[in-house]
């Protein structure tokens, strides 16, 4: 290895990571300790708990949700939700009639403030090309299957405008509290490849 | 490294197939499944502010990778590599810079290029994030039929291949934004408005096609009027 700059196809990642890093950090251009303070944040503070508060605040409260339907933007950061990757929010609502799915063919834009960062199913090159082409397909083979008789919309993220899916609030939940529905509600159906069940 | 490349490359892959199946949902898995994925989200995020660079700039510093770069250390590998790409063209870093340390980090011992003087691009956004406010009257409206361009400037853009040249319909007029194809370069924001517009699965594809409605996002400047 000695004497020449090794190709790099065959560096492995994490340890041209830790190149990176240390070529930055030692110039004094990246601190670690902020670095480890976005890092915990993603991990720890924001996820998917955020949108199913809000999914939880618009089953139990019609006029929180027709604000949220109206302006989802200002009506997340009611909850307080709000930052990087959620400047502007628009929520649509799942229905027997139309089910909302949402990708980012392009990369993987998702409201990093209601949903964390994006899963690795959301990432998939096979999930980005195929569900614009064949959503109903995507959907079955990922376990969801539709009535025939609901239509599907997919929201091709390609702005900064960030698309959230309000799911049907399952059957069977009528008698539970906010924060007990909130605990049914999964990341998934928040981006519509999943219903939420009890 | 700093000429304009075109287009969009592996990351335009909207309709396309051979991918193969379905992902299958892990509903527990970690935010970062191994630890250089935090680190390398992290480095990115700080880099666009070392270089004095953007988000649109980063989006097309990733679509520039070729595909093995782009594909194949996932989502935080292309991450890393569109990192790498902002602070070599701001020269940051020396090309051959994080090679020659990854080689010694792994016991080598190997020179490593000396730093260089950087060359940030001479360029400010107006405003933090992407909207903005803007006095220009709407080209369309809710309703309208438009068609989107069929794109042949080199350069970053958001106009996904699958819907260039397909009529659809404007169903929400957006707020302004800036322009990614001219900011992700440091031309200007040109900012405008943006427009979700509805397709019809079967104008997109064919008449074969899974019945469905396809919404995306596209900026004035990628649609004109169709009757």
């Amino acid at each position: 290895m000695s004497g020449e700059v090794i190709s790099s196809e065959r560096i492995p990642i994490n340890l041209r990571t830790e190149a990176l890093e240390q070529l930055l950090v030692e110039r004094g251009l990246v601190d670690p300790q902020v670095m480890d303070t976005f890092i915990r944040t993603y991990e720890k503070d924001v996820g998917p708990l955020n949108g199913a508060k809000v999914v939880a605040k618009a089953w139990t409260d019609p006029e929180y949700r027709e604000r949220l339907l109206d302006d989802g933007t200002s009506a997340v950061a009611e909850l307080g939700f709000k930052g990087p990757q959620g400047e502007h929010i628009v929520v649509v609502e799942n229905t027997d009639a139309v089910h909302n799915v949402v990708v980012c063919t392009l990369c993987s834009c998702y409201p990093w403030p209601l949903l964390g960062l994006p899963p690795a199913w959301y990432k998939d090159p096979a999930y980005r090309s195929r569900v614009v082409r064949e959503p109903r397909t995507v959907l079955t083979e990922m376990g969801l299957e539709l009535s025939q008789d609901t239509e599907i919309t997919v929201w091709d993220s390609s702005s900064e405008v960030r698309f959230f899916v309000l799911p049907q609030r399952p059957s069977g939940s009528e008698n539970l509290s906010e924060a007990e529905l909130a605990a049914l509600v999964t990341r998934d159906a928040m981006v519509g490849v999943a219903q939420v069940r009890t | 490294m700093k000429a304009i490349q075109l287009a969009s490359g592996v990351a335009d892959m909207g309709g396309d197939s051979g991918w193969g199946h379905a992902p299958a949902i892990e509903p527990d898995e970690a935010v970062f499944s191994e630890e250089w994925e935090g680190r390398a989200f992290a480095l990115a995020l700080l880099s666009m502010r070392i270089s004095g660079s953007n988000l649109d700039a980063f989006r097309h510093a990733m679509n520039r990778l070729d595909r093995e770069h782009y594909i194949d250390d996932g989502y935080y590998g292309r991450w890393l590599y569109g990192a790498e790409n902002l602070l070599l063209d701001s020269a940051i870093i020396a090309p051959g810079a994080v090679e020659a340390r990854a080689a010694n980090l792994a016991g080598g011992h190997v020179d490593e290029p000396s730093i260089p003087e950087s060359e940030k691009p001479d360029y400010a956004p107006t405003a933090a994030g992407s909207i903005r406010q803007i006095d220009t009257p709407r080209k369309f409206t809710v309703g309208q039929r438009v068609r989107a361009k069929t794109m042949t400037a080199p350069g970053h853009t958001r106009l996904q291949k699958y819907t260039q040249g397909h009529v659809g319909t404007v169903t929400i007029a957006e707020p302004a934004q800036v322009l990614p194809d001219t900011h992700a370069h440091f031309i200007a924001e040109n900012a405008q408005w943006v427009y979700t517009v509805s397709f019809d699965s079967r104008e997109l594809y064919d008449e074969g096609a899974e019945n469905f409605t396809l919404n995306t996002d596209l900026y004035e400047d990628y649609l004109e009027a169709a009757s």
